[in-house]
Protein backbone atom coordinates (compact mmCIF):
# COMPACT_ATOMS: atom_id res chain seq x y z
CA UNK A 1 0.00 0.00 0.00
CA UNK A 2 2.84 2.38 0.87
CA UNK A 3 4.42 1.65 -2.49
CA UNK A 4 1.18 2.45 -4.36
CA UNK A 5 0.68 5.51 -2.19
CA UNK A 6 4.18 6.71 -3.07
CA UNK A 7 3.59 6.12 -6.78
CA UNK A 8 0.41 8.17 -6.55
CA UNK A 9 2.17 10.97 -4.68
CA UNK A 10 5.01 10.93 -7.22
CA UNK A 11 2.65 11.42 -10.16
CA UNK A 12 0.61 14.04 -8.29
CA UNK A 13 3.83 15.93 -7.62
CA UNK A 14 4.74 15.79 -11.31
CA UNK A 15 1.22 16.83 -12.30
CA UNK A 16 1.20 19.82 -9.97
CA UNK A 17 4.28 21.21 -11.72
CA UNK A 18 2.30 22.02 -14.81
CA UNK A 19 0.90 25.41 -13.91
CA UNK A 20 1.61 28.87 -15.22
CA UNK A 21 4.86 30.12 -13.64
CA UNK A 22 4.48 33.08 -11.30
CA UNK A 23 7.45 34.74 -12.97
CA UNK A 24 9.03 33.21 -16.07
CA UNK A 25 12.31 35.08 -15.52
CA UNK A 26 12.76 33.60 -12.03
CA UNK A 27 12.05 30.09 -13.32
CA UNK A 28 14.52 30.54 -16.19
CA UNK A 29 17.15 31.83 -13.76
CA UNK A 30 16.63 28.81 -11.49
CA UNK A 31 16.83 26.44 -14.48
CA UNK A 32 20.14 27.98 -15.54
CA UNK A 33 21.44 27.65 -11.99
CA UNK A 34 20.57 23.96 -12.09
CA UNK A 35 22.24 23.51 -15.48
CA UNK A 36 25.38 25.06 -14.03
CA UNK A 37 25.25 23.08 -10.80
CA UNK A 38 24.60 19.71 -12.45
CA UNK A 39 26.85 20.32 -15.47
CA UNK A 40 29.92 21.99 -14.02
CA UNK A 41 29.69 20.11 -10.75
CA UNK A 42 29.71 16.73 -12.47
CA UNK A 43 32.07 17.44 -15.37
CA UNK A 44 35.32 16.26 -13.77
CA UNK A 45 34.09 13.00 -12.30
CA UNK A 46 32.34 12.04 -15.55
CA UNK A 47 35.44 12.94 -17.57
CA UNK A 48 37.66 10.72 -15.39
CA UNK A 49 35.28 7.79 -15.21
CA UNK A 50 34.31 7.78 -18.89
CA UNK A 51 37.96 7.96 -20.04
CA UNK A 52 38.80 4.92 -17.94
CA UNK A 53 35.63 3.07 -18.97
CA UNK A 54 36.68 3.50 -22.62
CA UNK A 55 40.22 2.38 -21.76
CA UNK A 56 39.05 -0.71 -19.86
CA UNK A 57 36.62 -1.66 -22.63
CA UNK A 58 39.45 -1.44 -25.18
CA UNK A 59 41.93 -3.43 -23.10
CA UNK A 60 39.53 -6.22 -22.13
CA UNK A 61 38.09 -6.71 -25.61
CA UNK A 62 41.56 -6.59 -27.16
CA UNK A 63 42.82 -9.19 -24.71
CA UNK A 64 39.94 -11.55 -25.49
CA UNK A 65 40.03 -10.95 -29.25
CA UNK A 66 43.80 -11.50 -29.40
CA UNK A 67 43.24 -14.90 -27.82
CA UNK A 68 40.64 -15.84 -30.43
CA UNK A 69 42.70 -14.35 -33.24
CA UNK A 70 39.92 -14.45 -35.86
CA UNK A 71 38.80 -10.85 -35.68
CA UNK A 72 40.88 -8.02 -37.17
CA UNK A 73 42.06 -5.53 -34.54
CA UNK A 74 40.60 -2.53 -36.37
CA UNK A 75 37.24 -3.82 -35.19
CA UNK A 76 38.21 -2.52 -31.77
CA UNK A 77 37.21 1.00 -32.91
CA UNK A 78 33.72 -0.26 -33.73
CA UNK A 79 33.41 -2.22 -30.49
CA UNK A 80 34.54 0.64 -28.24
CA UNK A 81 32.45 3.21 -30.11
CA UNK A 82 29.22 1.21 -30.15
CA UNK A 83 29.48 -0.13 -26.64
CA UNK A 84 30.11 3.39 -25.38
CA UNK A 85 27.26 4.92 -27.37
CA UNK A 86 24.71 2.23 -26.65
CA UNK A 87 25.52 1.20 -23.13
CA UNK A 88 28.57 2.34 -21.26
CA UNK A 89 28.36 6.12 -21.54
CA UNK A 90 24.63 6.62 -20.88
CA UNK A 91 24.25 3.97 -18.20
CA UNK A 92 27.45 4.53 -16.24
CA UNK A 93 27.11 8.31 -16.44
CA UNK A 94 23.49 8.07 -15.30
CA UNK A 95 24.42 5.84 -12.36
CA UNK A 96 27.19 8.25 -11.41
CA UNK A 97 24.80 11.19 -11.61
CA UNK A 98 22.18 9.30 -9.62
CA UNK A 99 24.75 9.14 -6.84
CA UNK A 100 26.09 12.65 -7.12
CA UNK A 101 23.21 14.79 -8.37
CA UNK A 102 20.40 12.63 -6.95
CA UNK A 103 21.69 12.69 -3.39
CA UNK A 104 22.45 16.39 -3.69
CA UNK A 105 18.93 17.24 -4.84
CA UNK A 106 17.26 15.02 -2.24
CA UNK A 107 19.27 16.51 0.62
CA UNK A 108 18.80 20.09 -0.65
CA UNK A 109 15.02 19.74 -0.85
CA UNK A 110 14.92 17.69 2.35
CA UNK A 111 16.71 20.36 4.34
CA UNK A 112 14.50 23.03 2.77
CA UNK A 113 11.46 21.06 3.94
CA UNK A 114 12.82 20.49 7.45
CA UNK A 115 13.85 24.13 7.91
CA UNK A 116 10.43 25.30 6.67
CA UNK A 117 11.86 27.05 3.60
CA UNK A 118 9.33 25.21 1.42
CA UNK A 119 6.51 26.37 3.73
CA UNK A 120 7.86 29.92 3.44
CA UNK A 121 7.62 29.69 -0.35
CA UNK A 122 4.10 28.23 -0.11
CA UNK A 123 2.95 31.12 2.08
CA UNK A 124 4.38 33.63 -0.38
CA UNK A 125 2.11 32.04 -2.98
CA UNK A 126 4.80 30.20 -4.94
CA UNK A 127 3.86 26.84 -6.49
CA UNK A 128 6.69 24.99 -4.77
CA UNK A 129 6.66 21.86 -6.92
CA UNK A 130 6.77 23.97 -10.08
CA UNK A 131 9.52 26.26 -8.76
CA UNK A 132 11.68 23.71 -6.94
CA UNK A 133 11.14 20.53 -8.95
CA UNK A 134 10.48 21.85 -12.47
CA UNK A 135 13.78 23.69 -13.00
CA UNK A 136 15.76 20.74 -11.63
CA UNK A 137 14.18 18.32 -14.11
CA UNK A 138 14.45 20.83 -16.93
CA UNK A 139 18.05 21.70 -16.07
CA UNK A 140 19.02 18.03 -15.95
CA UNK A 141 17.33 17.32 -19.28
CA UNK A 142 19.29 20.15 -20.85
CA UNK A 143 22.74 19.33 -19.50
CA UNK A 144 22.81 15.55 -18.97
CA UNK A 145 22.69 14.70 -22.72
CA UNK A 146 25.74 16.96 -23.17
CA UNK A 147 27.54 15.22 -20.32
CA UNK A 148 26.80 11.82 -21.86
CA UNK A 149 27.94 12.91 -25.33
CA UNK A 150 31.13 14.17 -23.70
CA UNK A 151 31.47 10.80 -21.93
CA UNK A 152 31.27 8.99 -25.29
CA UNK A 153 33.92 11.26 -26.76
CA UNK A 154 36.30 10.89 -23.81
CA UNK A 155 35.66 7.13 -23.65
CA UNK A 156 36.69 6.80 -27.27
CA UNK A 157 39.88 8.76 -26.52
CA UNK A 158 40.47 6.52 -23.50
CA UNK A 159 40.12 3.47 -25.77
CA UNK A 160 42.60 4.95 -28.23
CA UNK A 161 45.18 5.72 -25.55
CA UNK A 162 44.88 2.36 -23.80
CA UNK A 163 44.96 0.33 -27.03
CA UNK A 164 47.91 2.13 -28.59
CA UNK A 165 49.94 2.38 -25.40
CA UNK A 166 49.28 -1.28 -24.66
CA UNK A 167 50.35 -2.26 -28.16
CA UNK A 168 47.04 -3.93 -29.04
CA UNK A 169 46.43 -1.85 -32.19
CA UNK A 170 47.69 1.21 -34.00
CA UNK A 171 45.96 4.57 -34.09
CA UNK A 172 45.15 4.06 -37.78
CA UNK A 173 43.47 0.72 -37.07
CA UNK A 174 41.40 2.22 -34.26
CA UNK A 175 40.34 5.26 -36.31
CA UNK A 176 39.41 3.00 -39.24
CA UNK A 177 37.14 1.09 -36.88
CA UNK A 178 35.60 4.27 -35.55
CA UNK A 179 34.75 5.41 -39.09
CA UNK A 180 33.37 2.08 -40.21
CA UNK A 181 29.68 1.14 -40.20
CA UNK A 182 28.41 3.95 -38.02
CA UNK A 183 24.67 3.79 -37.32
CA UNK A 184 22.91 7.09 -36.59
CA UNK A 185 20.12 5.10 -35.01
CA UNK A 186 22.45 4.12 -32.14
CA UNK A 187 22.94 7.81 -31.35
CA UNK A 188 19.17 8.30 -31.31
CA UNK A 189 18.81 5.41 -28.87
CA UNK A 190 21.55 6.95 -26.75
CA UNK A 191 19.79 10.33 -26.71
CA UNK A 192 16.50 8.68 -25.73
CA UNK A 193 18.34 7.04 -22.85
CA UNK A 194 19.87 10.41 -21.89
CA UNK A 195 16.49 12.13 -21.56
CA UNK A 196 14.82 9.20 -19.81
CA UNK A 197 17.69 8.84 -17.32
CA UNK A 198 17.87 12.59 -16.67
CA UNK A 199 14.17 12.60 -15.87
CA UNK A 200 14.43 9.53 -13.63
CA UNK A 201 17.42 10.85 -11.65
CA UNK A 202 15.94 14.26 -10.90
CA UNK A 203 12.28 13.41 -10.47
CA UNK A 204 12.95 10.55 -8.03
CA UNK A 205 15.46 12.64 -6.07
CA UNK A 206 13.01 15.56 -5.93
CA UNK A 207 10.24 13.25 -4.77
CA UNK A 208 12.37 11.82 -1.98
CA UNK A 209 13.57 15.23 -0.83
CA UNK A 210 10.32 17.14 -1.19
CA UNK A 211 8.31 14.84 1.07
CA UNK A 212 10.86 14.47 3.87
CA UNK A 213 9.36 14.48 7.34
CA UNK A 214 11.47 14.78 10.45
CA UNK A 215 15.05 15.92 10.82
CA UNK A 216 18.65 15.33 9.80
CA UNK A 217 18.39 11.54 9.97
CA UNK A 218 15.42 11.50 7.59
CA UNK A 219 17.27 13.77 5.16
CA UNK A 220 20.09 11.22 5.06
CA UNK A 221 17.61 8.39 4.55
CA UNK A 222 15.86 10.30 1.76
CA UNK A 223 19.18 10.91 0.08
CA UNK A 224 20.04 7.19 0.23
CA UNK A 225 16.59 6.23 -1.06
CA UNK A 226 16.96 8.69 -3.93
CA UNK A 227 20.21 7.04 -5.05
CA UNK A 228 19.04 3.45 -4.59
CA UNK A 229 15.61 3.91 -6.18
CA UNK A 230 16.83 5.92 -9.15
CA UNK A 231 19.68 3.45 -9.78
CA UNK A 232 17.21 0.56 -9.87
CA UNK A 233 14.79 2.44 -12.13
CA UNK A 234 17.67 3.43 -14.45
CA UNK A 235 18.76 -0.20 -14.83
CA UNK A 236 15.18 -1.33 -15.54
CA UNK A 237 14.58 1.56 -17.96
CA UNK A 238 17.88 0.78 -19.67
CA UNK A 239 16.74 -2.78 -20.29
CA UNK A 240 13.32 -1.69 -21.53
CA UNK A 241 14.76 0.84 -23.96
CA UNK A 242 17.26 -1.69 -25.30
CA UNK A 243 14.57 -4.35 -25.55
CA UNK A 244 12.07 -2.12 -27.31
CA UNK A 245 14.32 -0.06 -29.56
CA UNK A 246 17.09 -2.43 -30.64
CA UNK B 1 -9.81 41.03 10.37
CA UNK B 2 -9.65 37.24 10.43
CA UNK B 3 -12.68 35.31 11.59
CA UNK B 4 -12.30 31.67 12.51
CA UNK B 5 -15.49 29.62 12.50
CA UNK B 6 -15.46 26.31 14.32
CA UNK B 7 -12.44 24.76 12.64
CA UNK B 8 -11.59 21.13 13.22
CA UNK B 9 -8.46 19.33 12.14
CA UNK B 10 -7.48 15.73 12.62
CA UNK B 11 -4.46 13.61 11.70
CA UNK B 12 -5.54 9.98 11.42
CA UNK B 13 -7.39 9.11 14.61
CA UNK B 14 -6.09 12.10 16.50
CA UNK B 15 -8.29 15.18 16.55
CA UNK B 16 -5.88 18.07 17.07
CA UNK B 17 -8.30 20.98 16.72
CA UNK B 18 -11.73 20.22 18.12
CA UNK B 19 -13.74 23.19 16.91
CA UNK B 20 -12.14 26.60 17.45
CA UNK B 21 -13.96 29.86 16.81
CA UNK B 22 -12.46 33.29 17.36
CA UNK B 23 -11.61 36.51 15.56
CA UNK B 24 -8.47 38.57 15.20
CA UNK B 25 -8.71 42.35 14.79
CA UNK B 26 -6.70 44.69 12.55
CA UNK B 27 -3.88 46.72 14.07
CA UNK B 28 -3.64 44.41 17.06
CA UNK B 29 -1.22 41.77 18.21
CA UNK B 30 -3.27 38.64 18.71
CA UNK B 31 -1.40 36.06 20.73
CA UNK B 32 -2.10 32.36 20.71
CA UNK B 33 -0.74 30.65 23.77
CA UNK B 34 -0.87 27.13 25.12
CA UNK B 35 1.36 24.34 26.30
CA UNK B 36 3.20 22.09 23.85
CA UNK B 37 0.78 19.82 22.01
CA UNK B 38 -2.19 22.15 22.59
CA UNK B 39 -2.60 22.62 18.83
CA UNK B 40 -1.09 26.11 18.41
CA UNK B 41 1.12 25.30 15.43
CA UNK B 42 -1.60 23.30 13.67
CA UNK B 43 -4.00 26.20 14.28
CA UNK B 44 -1.53 28.69 12.82
CA UNK B 45 -0.83 26.41 9.83
CA UNK B 46 -4.60 26.20 9.22
CA UNK B 47 -4.77 30.00 9.30
CA UNK B 48 -2.02 30.41 6.70
CA UNK B 49 -3.43 27.62 4.55
CA UNK B 50 -0.64 25.06 4.97
CA UNK B 51 -3.23 22.70 6.49
CA UNK B 52 -6.85 22.45 5.38
CA UNK B 53 -9.31 22.02 8.23
CA UNK B 54 -11.84 19.19 7.84
CA UNK B 55 -14.63 21.37 9.17
CA UNK B 56 -15.31 25.06 9.69
CA UNK B 57 -14.15 28.08 7.75
CA UNK B 58 -11.75 31.01 7.99
CA UNK B 59 -12.81 34.44 6.73
CA UNK B 60 -10.16 36.95 5.72
CA UNK B 61 -11.87 40.35 5.79
CA UNK B 62 -15.12 38.56 5.05
CA UNK B 63 -13.73 36.30 2.32
CA UNK B 64 -14.28 32.63 3.21
CA UNK B 65 -11.30 30.48 2.27
CA UNK B 66 -13.50 27.47 1.51
CA UNK B 67 -15.18 29.30 -1.37
CA UNK B 68 -11.92 30.55 -2.87
CA UNK B 69 -10.57 29.19 -6.14
CA UNK B 70 -6.89 28.52 -6.79
CA UNK B 71 -6.28 32.04 -8.10
CA UNK B 72 -8.05 33.71 -5.19
CA UNK B 73 -6.07 31.61 -2.73
CA UNK B 74 -2.87 32.63 -4.48
CA UNK B 75 -3.85 36.29 -4.25
CA UNK B 76 -4.65 35.81 -0.57
CA UNK B 77 -1.20 34.34 -0.02
CA UNK B 78 0.28 37.52 -1.44
CA UNK B 79 -1.50 39.38 1.37
CA UNK B 80 0.20 37.23 4.02
CA UNK B 81 3.58 37.46 5.62
CA UNK B 82 5.02 34.93 7.99
CA UNK B 83 7.89 34.82 10.43
CA UNK B 84 8.90 31.24 11.09
CA UNK B 85 10.22 29.75 14.31
CA UNK B 86 13.46 28.76 12.58
CA UNK B 87 13.36 31.85 10.33
CA UNK B 88 13.17 29.76 7.12
CA UNK B 89 15.60 32.05 5.34
CA UNK B 90 17.04 30.75 2.07
CA UNK B 91 20.59 29.69 2.93
CA UNK B 92 22.02 30.24 -0.52
CA UNK B 93 20.73 33.82 -0.80
CA UNK B 94 22.10 36.93 0.88
CA UNK B 95 20.04 39.00 3.32
CA UNK B 96 19.14 41.40 0.53
CA UNK B 97 18.20 38.58 -1.87
CA UNK B 98 16.09 36.91 0.82
CA UNK B 99 14.05 40.05 1.43
CA UNK B 100 13.89 40.79 -2.27
CA UNK B 101 12.71 37.30 -3.25
CA UNK B 102 8.93 37.94 -2.97
CA UNK B 103 9.35 41.15 -4.98
CA UNK B 104 11.32 39.34 -7.67
CA UNK B 105 8.67 36.66 -7.85
CA UNK B 106 5.49 38.74 -7.73
CA UNK B 107 6.04 42.44 -8.30
CA UNK B 108 6.39 44.48 -11.46
CA UNK B 109 8.80 46.93 -9.82
CA UNK B 110 12.04 47.98 -11.48
CA UNK B 111 15.33 46.82 -9.94
CA UNK B 112 15.87 50.26 -8.37
CA UNK B 113 12.41 50.28 -6.82
CA UNK B 114 12.92 46.79 -5.46
CA UNK B 115 16.22 47.76 -3.90
CA UNK B 116 14.65 50.84 -2.38
CA UNK B 117 11.84 48.76 -0.89
CA UNK B 118 14.27 46.15 0.44
CA UNK B 119 16.42 48.82 2.06
CA UNK B 120 13.33 50.45 3.57
CA UNK B 121 12.22 47.16 5.12
CA UNK B 122 15.70 46.36 6.40
CA UNK B 123 16.07 49.79 7.94
CA UNK B 124 12.55 49.46 9.43
CA UNK B 125 13.72 46.40 11.34
CA UNK B 126 16.92 48.27 12.28
CA UNK B 127 19.16 46.11 10.15
CA UNK B 128 21.71 48.08 8.19
CA UNK B 129 25.00 47.09 6.54
CA UNK B 130 23.97 43.44 6.40
CA UNK B 131 22.64 43.34 2.83
CA UNK B 132 25.42 41.24 1.40
CA UNK B 133 25.74 38.81 4.29
CA UNK B 134 24.42 35.26 4.16
CA UNK B 135 22.05 33.92 6.85
CA UNK B 136 24.84 31.74 8.20
CA UNK B 137 26.94 34.83 8.88
CA UNK B 138 24.48 36.73 11.09
CA UNK B 139 23.16 36.27 14.64
CA UNK B 140 19.81 34.73 15.64
CA UNK B 141 18.32 38.13 16.43
CA UNK B 142 19.43 39.50 13.07
CA UNK B 143 17.93 36.47 11.33
CA UNK B 144 14.59 37.21 13.02
CA UNK B 145 14.80 40.78 11.75
CA UNK B 146 15.51 39.55 8.22
CA UNK B 147 12.53 37.21 8.58
CA UNK B 148 10.32 40.13 9.61
CA UNK B 149 11.67 42.30 6.78
CA UNK B 150 10.90 39.54 4.27
CA UNK B 151 7.44 39.06 5.79
CA UNK B 152 6.50 42.74 5.41
CA UNK B 153 8.20 43.47 2.08
CA UNK B 154 5.00 42.85 0.09
CA UNK B 155 2.95 45.08 2.42
CA UNK B 156 0.88 42.22 3.82
CA UNK B 157 -2.49 42.62 5.47
CA UNK B 158 -1.92 39.63 7.71
CA UNK B 159 1.26 38.85 9.62
CA UNK B 160 1.79 35.47 11.24
CA UNK B 161 4.62 34.82 13.68
CA UNK B 162 5.43 31.34 14.92
CA UNK B 163 7.38 31.46 18.18
CA UNK B 164 9.24 34.65 17.23
CA UNK B 165 11.29 34.63 20.43
CA UNK B 166 12.48 31.06 20.45
CA UNK B 167 16.24 30.81 20.81
CA UNK B 168 16.69 34.49 21.61
CA UNK B 169 18.07 36.10 24.76
CA UNK B 170 15.46 38.03 26.82
CA UNK B 171 16.70 41.44 25.67
CA UNK B 172 16.64 40.58 21.97
CA UNK B 173 13.27 38.86 22.45
CA UNK B 174 11.90 42.09 23.86
CA UNK B 175 13.24 44.05 20.88
CA UNK B 176 11.60 41.60 18.45
CA UNK B 177 8.29 41.82 20.35
CA UNK B 178 8.36 45.61 20.24
CA UNK B 179 9.20 45.52 16.56
CA UNK B 180 6.24 43.23 15.81
CA UNK B 181 3.94 45.51 17.77
CA UNK B 182 5.21 48.69 16.09
CA UNK B 183 4.91 47.20 12.61
CA UNK B 184 1.41 45.90 13.34
CA UNK B 185 0.19 49.34 14.37
CA UNK B 186 2.13 51.25 11.72
CA UNK B 187 0.85 49.17 8.80
CA UNK B 188 -2.54 48.34 10.39
CA UNK B 189 -2.01 44.62 9.95
CA UNK B 190 -3.80 41.71 11.54
CA UNK B 191 -0.97 40.07 13.43
CA UNK B 192 -1.18 36.64 14.99
CA UNK B 193 1.67 35.48 17.19
CA UNK B 194 2.07 31.93 18.35
CA UNK B 195 4.06 31.90 21.57
CA UNK B 196 4.57 30.52 25.03
CA UNK B 197 6.81 33.35 26.12
CA UNK B 198 5.11 35.08 29.06
CA UNK B 199 7.06 38.28 28.45
CA UNK B 200 5.40 38.51 25.04
CA UNK B 201 1.98 37.89 26.59
CA UNK B 202 2.47 40.67 29.14
CA UNK B 203 4.17 42.98 26.65
CA UNK B 204 2.25 42.87 23.39
CA UNK B 205 -0.85 40.74 24.04
CA UNK B 206 -3.63 43.01 22.81
CA UNK B 207 -5.68 39.88 22.63
CA UNK B 208 -4.68 36.52 24.08
CA UNK B 209 -6.23 33.21 23.06
CA UNK B 210 -5.38 30.22 25.23
CA UNK B 211 -5.59 26.83 23.56
CA UNK B 212 -5.83 23.68 25.63
CA UNK B 213 -6.19 20.16 24.22
CA UNK B 214 -7.34 21.43 20.84
CA UNK B 215 -9.97 23.81 22.19
CA UNK B 216 -10.13 27.54 22.82
CA UNK B 217 -10.04 27.49 26.60
CA UNK B 218 -9.86 31.18 27.36
CA UNK B 219 -9.72 34.53 25.61
CA UNK B 220 -8.95 38.01 26.88
CA UNK B 221 -6.37 40.78 27.06
CA UNK B 222 -2.99 40.80 28.79
CA UNK B 223 -4.58 42.68 31.68
CA UNK B 224 -7.25 39.98 32.02
CA UNK B 225 -4.58 37.29 32.19
CA UNK B 226 -3.19 38.71 35.43
CA UNK B 227 -6.59 38.78 37.07
CA UNK B 228 -7.84 35.42 35.88
CA UNK B 229 -7.99 32.86 38.67
CA UNK B 230 -11.02 30.76 37.85
CA UNK B 231 -9.45 29.03 34.89
CA UNK B 232 -7.19 26.36 36.41
CA UNK B 233 -5.43 25.35 33.16
CA UNK B 234 -4.67 28.95 32.21
CA UNK B 235 -3.46 29.78 35.71
CA UNK B 236 -1.16 26.75 35.76
CA UNK B 237 0.17 27.61 32.32
CA UNK B 238 0.78 31.31 32.90
CA UNK B 239 2.07 31.06 36.42
CA UNK B 240 4.09 27.90 36.00
CA UNK B 241 7.14 29.51 37.61
CA UNK B 242 7.29 30.57 41.25
CA UNK B 243 8.76 33.87 40.16
CA UNK B 244 5.66 34.77 38.15
CA UNK B 245 3.36 33.60 40.96
CA UNK B 246 5.18 35.89 43.41
CA UNK B 247 5.04 38.72 40.89
CA UNK B 248 1.29 38.29 40.53
CA UNK B 249 0.73 38.17 44.29
CA UNK B 250 2.83 41.29 44.72
CA UNK B 251 0.78 43.04 42.02
CA UNK B 252 -2.49 42.06 43.74
CA UNK B 253 -1.23 43.17 47.15
CA UNK B 254 -0.09 46.51 45.83
CA UNK B 255 -3.65 47.16 44.64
Amino acid sequence: MTFLNDIGKYFLMLGSMFTRPENVKMYAKETLRQVYQIGIGSFLIIAIVSTFVGAVTAVQFSYQLLDIGLIPMWWMGIIVRDSLILEMAPTITALLLAGKVGSNIASELGSMRVTEQIDALEIMGVNTTAYLVGPKIMGAMIIIPFLIIMAVFLGIIGGLLAGTMGGFYSMDEYVRGLQDGHENYYVIVMLIKCYVFAFIITSIACFQGYFVKGGALEIGNASTRAVVNSSIVIIVANFLIAFLLL
Amino acid sequence: MIEVQNIKKRFGDQEVLKGISTEFQNGKCNLIIGSSGAGKTVFLKCLVGLFTPEEGDILYDGRPIRKMGVKEKKNLRNEMGMLFQGNALFDSLTVEENVRFPLDMFSEMSDEEKLERVNFCLSRVNLVNANKKFPGEISGGMMKRVGIARAIVMNPKYLFCDEPNSGLDPKTALVIDELIQEITQEFDMTTIVNTHDMNSVMGIGDKVTFLHQGLKHWEGTKEDVMEETDNKELYEFIFASDFLKQLREAAIQSK
